[in-house]
């Protein structure tokens, strides 16, 4: 029963994540001739990388001291993990993603002389964040208007009432702009932070947002 | 972490690729959008792994606000508590089941107090029944109603009601595994590709869903339209030219409004036995508004010609329009 394990349907296809090793093992097959089109490297990616992201996170706010070099190492897993991905499909999204982060950090240490070894903090125990018990998928699957409901609300106003403008109300940029009596570029600059700030609050820093209904 | 996500600081490479990648998906989403605006779309994401890693994010992101839609009507950023009428179900599959269930049970669970009414592709007909209600069937729909007639089944397709009201004895439909009640009614329901539409167009209906799905019916008012698709139900308010769009088919003819090619092409295709192929996802994106008669497949090619300088194609059964 996987019918509803959709790409087009953020929502629903968590719920199709309540095993990660399943679609995993589905996908496995994939990687094994030419390896992935475009549109299969993306599906691959939101379907199985995405939703481990809170939990990536923790773990380089954990092992990394720099906190402004973390949107950066994010980006750096994602893209050795689709890199990799490109030739053959990982058994265990979850497994690779963290041990990618892993190996990069210890890269980092390594090649930036300038930080001390200590920034990664005791490597072995690393692993134990692979197992870290994964966000509860169905409760966030019946909780995902809910939860898309608090993630706006917690976009800056003006930003908020732009993106509800375009996303609920389905006006375009320029309505927009004469609605809220603003610049057309005013509302390019709240749509953009708009979206940027979602995927943070849906992706990267879900905790929170599941635990208060 | 604060309650108000901040913004992004912008000084890192990261951080850069994101704001590129953000500002691709706004104009694309909220914009106008050309070939060439495609075009240049494709070649950034084809240019590094980092940029399609960006995209994909903030993409899924923002496909994910799709369904706030249902929040439509609660009033832009107020914090949204107004009329909410969102249910999610405990089973997602159900929907596609159920469906998939109607239309077998009409073949082979047909009981003999039954009437069964079908129009082929292409095909509109109206039904008169006996309390004097009418059914208008549009194309590819198939019917059973009760020997009483004030129960009917909608298999597949699309009909259009208009409903002798009776308190006593109140008119129902069964849908996709959802019951809706007239209290006195001019309504519309649409059971086509997994997703049920309840449109009301006058007085008031009653909808009721699978089981657990809701704790109460839901009582639609004029211009509400209920939107049952996978696990999720919601309502959308539609002005009266919408609803006059949706209705357009009772008089043989499509409405596009802002509709992308892909979509139009599907409408067509519910209508017709020559089959519109898009063959190009740039192609497919491209949007169209406008009114055609729904067998008249012509028109529309012609209209990729002239005014978007695509190519048509006729390959058998097939018309292929592409770049």
């Amino acid at each position: 029963m996987k019918s509803y394990c959709d790409p087009s349907n953020g929502g629903t296809l968590a719920e199709g994540m309540t095993e990660t090793s399943e679609p995993t093992r589905e996908n496995a097959g994939l990687g094994q001739d030419a390896g992935m089109t475009a549109s299969e490297a993306e599906l691959w990616f939101v379907r199985e990388v995405l939703p481990l992201e809170s939990a990536l996170m923790q773990f380089l706010q954990h092992n990394w001291r720099n906190q402004s070099d973390i949107a950066d190492l994010r980006q750096e897993v994602y893209v050795r993990v689709c890199e990799a991905a490109q030739t053959q499909i990982p058994d265990s999204a979850k497994a690779f993603v963290f041990r990618t982060a892993r190996n990069l950090l210890v890269d980092r240490v390594r090649r930036e002389h300038v930080v001390p070894i200590e920034a990664v903090s005791d490597l072995d125990a690393l692993d134990v964040a692979i197992d870290m018990p994964g966000p509860d998928r169905s409760a966030i699957a019946r909780d995902e208007l809910r939860r898309l409901q608090a993630a706006l609300d917690r976009l800056p106003p003006r930003c908020r009432e732009a993106f509800v403008l375009g996303r609920i109300e389905g006006l375009a940029g320029r309505e927009i702009a004469t609605r809220m009596g603003i610049s057309e570029a005013a509302v390019s600059m709240h749509i953009d932070n708009g979206i940027r700030a979602l995927a943070n609050i849906l992706y990267g820093d879900p905790a929170d947002l599941r635990r208060k209904p | 972490m604060s309650d108000v996500a901040e913004y992004p600081a912008p000084a890192s490479g990261a951080m850069a690729t994101e704001a590129e990648a953000a500002s691709w998906l706004r104009r694309r989403n909220f914009w106008d959008w050309s070939q060439a605006d495609q075009v240049a779309l494709d070649a950034w994401l084809e240019a590094a792994l980092e940029h399609r890693v960006a995209y994909w994010r903030l993409k899924a992101a923002l496909e994910r606000t799709e369904r706030l839609g249902a929040l439509r009507g609660a009033g832009a950023g107020q914090g949204a508590r107004g009329r909410l009428w969102i249910v999610l179900a405990r089973v997602a599959a159900g929907f596609a089941a159920v469906a998939a269930l109607g239309v077998a049970s009409a073949f082979y669970l047909l009981q003999p107090e039954q009437t069964i009414y079908a129009t082929a592709v292409g095909g509109h007909k109206t039904i008169h029944l006996s309390d004097g209600s009418e059914v208008e069937l549009n194309t590819a729909t198939v019917v059973r109603v009760a020997a009483g007639a004030r129960e009917l089944w909608l298999d597949k397709g699309e009909a259009y009601f208009r409903i002798k009201h009776d308190a006593a004895r109140p008119f129902t439909v069964m849908v996709a595994g959802h019951r809706v009640t007239d209290l006195g009614t001019k309504f519309l329901i649409r059971n086509v590709s997994d997703r049920l539409e309840v449109a009301l167009i006058e007085g008031r209906v009653q909808l009721d869903t699978p089981d657990g799905r809701m704790r109460e019916p839901l009582l639609l008012a004029p211009g509400d339209v209920a939107v049952a698709r996978r696990n999720i139900l919601y309502v959308e308010k539609k002005s009266d030219k919408a609803l006059a769009s949706a209705t357009a088919w009772r008089h043989g003819i499509v409405v596009f409004n802002n509709t992308t090619l892909a979509d139009a092409a599907s409408e067509f295709n519910r209508y017709n036995a020559r089959k519109i192929v898009i063959a190009d996802p740039a192609t497919a994106q491209l949007t169209i508004d406008g009114k055609f008669r729904s067998n008249d497949i012509e028109d529309f090619t012609h209209l990729a010609q002239t005014v978007f300088a695509l190519q048509v194609r006729t390959q058998r059964n097939q018309i292929v329009i592409s770049r």
